[in-house]
């Protein structure tokens, strides 16, 4: 925390010395609080995308996964198909065809936000489907066989027995696809999400002034990021502590 | 003693393959109700296999087994009714790692049997009361002696109420001094009349407990017997040159 705060000081008199322009930005000039204020008011909007797009990303993940697990080689097939498909699309083509190709497709037109949403959890569902994958791998057999011996059918054995172990043992995974998303979420400005990301470029473009913008917008990732790392770390320890 | 016209368990010429290798080759064996049978013999000679079909944690491939009057085969009903009625413990314990103890012991009571959570608890307690550690049962697994956690793995199997009760190996991953705990929960468990099959190479426990002793090798039961019989006078010379090699170690 201390270098981090040592690099910011450093970049901000660098620009003070410079042609650098940080009035844009500057909290204590009346100008620029109020573009500072337009910047975060797209923080609600990325982090509201990307926990609404992780939220259905891990239960389509779940619901992807289980077929892969399976003896049957339908349900595998099924897996593998997916898997293979969604990840092969860059999640901005995604985001494009979502968002324009859809409607023409079905003739349902998503709005911007829920579209974002779509093609995120789409996209991130493969990558939950693998990880759900190789967290309920990673559980010996003889827990299966214990739930056998005491009749627990399927869904009791997963619901009490393999998930609540395996999604201790992924949360780490789990938490980086959340770091993960709240970085590709800026992807969906593309569309005119009013995000993070699309503000900045906004500011930018009535204020021609770039660097000074897109700094700040590393750091508003920079800082959310860091929280929200902290928050899984802080989650990782007590369901340590709850098992000590 | 073994009843031959009531057998709990009947095993008609069940063989079972992994791959190529064989591991049972047309095994038959007839326990009754209350029997208890100790099977020994040295590793890989198919004695896991055997107990694991009777709950069908392994498929065998041909053959018969019949529990409690029920044909075990792949039929969704029958198998509930088997494993209904078997319990297991395992090597490994096998243990819910994220459940308290009271809990591993009432997730099956509650969710199979359809107990309510009071009803579950009491009966939970009541076993672990039976094993000797209450006063463990807001503990997690991993927080427990391997000893306390065997003996957990009995009274979860316990809780179920099962007719008979199948040990594969449950002292081989114990420190010596915990063995002694554990032998004593089966010992009394074998004196109040429940159908047990154990797999172990604890040949005083087999002496004191066991009813009929079964030696198995290269996947066939080569010796069946009451234990003062096999013991003393051991028909085979693979059984004779096995005991030598156990009671000298």
């Amino acid at each position: 925390m201390k270098r981090f705060m040592i690099f910011t000081s450093l970049i901000l008199l660098a620009g003070c010395s410079g042609n650098w322009g940080w009035y844009v930005v500057d909290p204590t000039n009346p100008k620029g609080l109020i573009n500072l204020k337009f910047m975060f008011s797209g923080m609600y909007y990325t982090i509201l995308l990307s926990v609404t797009a992780i939220c259905i990303s891990v239960v389509v993940g779940l619901l992807v996964a289980l077929p892969g697990l399976s003896d049957k080689k339908g349900w595998r097939a099924f897996n593998r198909i997916y898997v293979e498909i969604v990840r092969a699309v860059p999640i901005l083509v995604l985001i494009l065809w979502v968002y324009y190709g859809l409607p023409t497709l079905s003739g349902i037109t998503l709005n911007v936000f829920w579209a974002g949403v779509l093609a995120l959890a789409l996209s991130d569902s493969a990558f939950q489907a693998e990880i759900f994958r190789a967290g309920i791998q990673s559980i010996s057999k003889g827990q299966y066989e214990a739930a056998q011996s005491v009749s627990l059918n399927y869904r009791d054995t997963m619901r009490y027995v393999i998930l609540p172990q395996a999604i201790r043992r992924i949360l780490p995974a789990l938490g980086n696809q959340l770091v993960y998303m709240l970085k590709m979420s800026s992807l969906v400005s593309i569309i005119g999400m009013q995000e993070l990301t699309r503000k900045a470029n906004e500011l930018s473009v009535s204020e021609y002034r770039p660097l000074e913008i897109y700094t700040v917008l590393v750091l508003e990732y920079l800082a959310l990021i860091l929280i929200v790392s902290a928050g899984v770390r802080w989650f990782e320890r007590r369901l340590k502590a709850s098992e000590a | 003693m073994t009843d031959p016209k009531t057998p709990l368990i009947t095993m008609r010429d069940v063989s079972k393959y992994f791959g190529d290798f064989q591991a049972l080759k047309a095994v038959n064996l007839d326990v009754a109700l209350g029997e208890r049978v100790v099977v020994c013999g040295p590793s890989g000679s198919g004695k896991s296999t055997l107990i694991r079909c009777i709950n069908r944690l392994e498929a065998h491939e041909s053959g018969e087994i019949v529990v409690d009057g029920t044909i075990l085969t792949d039929n969704k009903e029958s198998l509930d009714k088997i494993r209904g009625n078997v319990g297991m413990v395992f090597q490994q314990f096998n243990l819910f790692p994220h459940l308290t103890v009271l809990e591993n012991l009432t997730l099956g009571p509650r969710r199979v049997l359809g107990l309510s959570d009071v009803e579950a608890d009491e009966r939970g307690m009541k076993y672990l009361e039976r094993v000797q550690i209450p006063d463990q049962a807001g503990k997690f697994p991993r927080q427990l002696s391997g000893g306390q956690q065997q003996r957990v793995a009995i009274a979860r199997s316990l809780c179920m109420e099962p007719r008979i009760l199948l040990f594969d190996e449950p002292t081989s991953a114990l420190d010596p001094e915990m063995i002694a705990e554990v032998l004593d929960v089966m010992t009394e468990l074998a004196s109040s009349g429940m159908t047990m099959i154990v797999v172990t190479h604890e040949m005083g426990f087999a002496r004191r407990v066991a009813d009929t002793m079964v030696f198995m090798d290269k996947g066939e039961i080569v010796e069946v017997g009451p234990p003062e019989d096999v013991f003393t006078a051991p028909k085979s010379q693979r059984f004779a040159t096995f005991l030598q090699q156990i009671l000298n170690h």
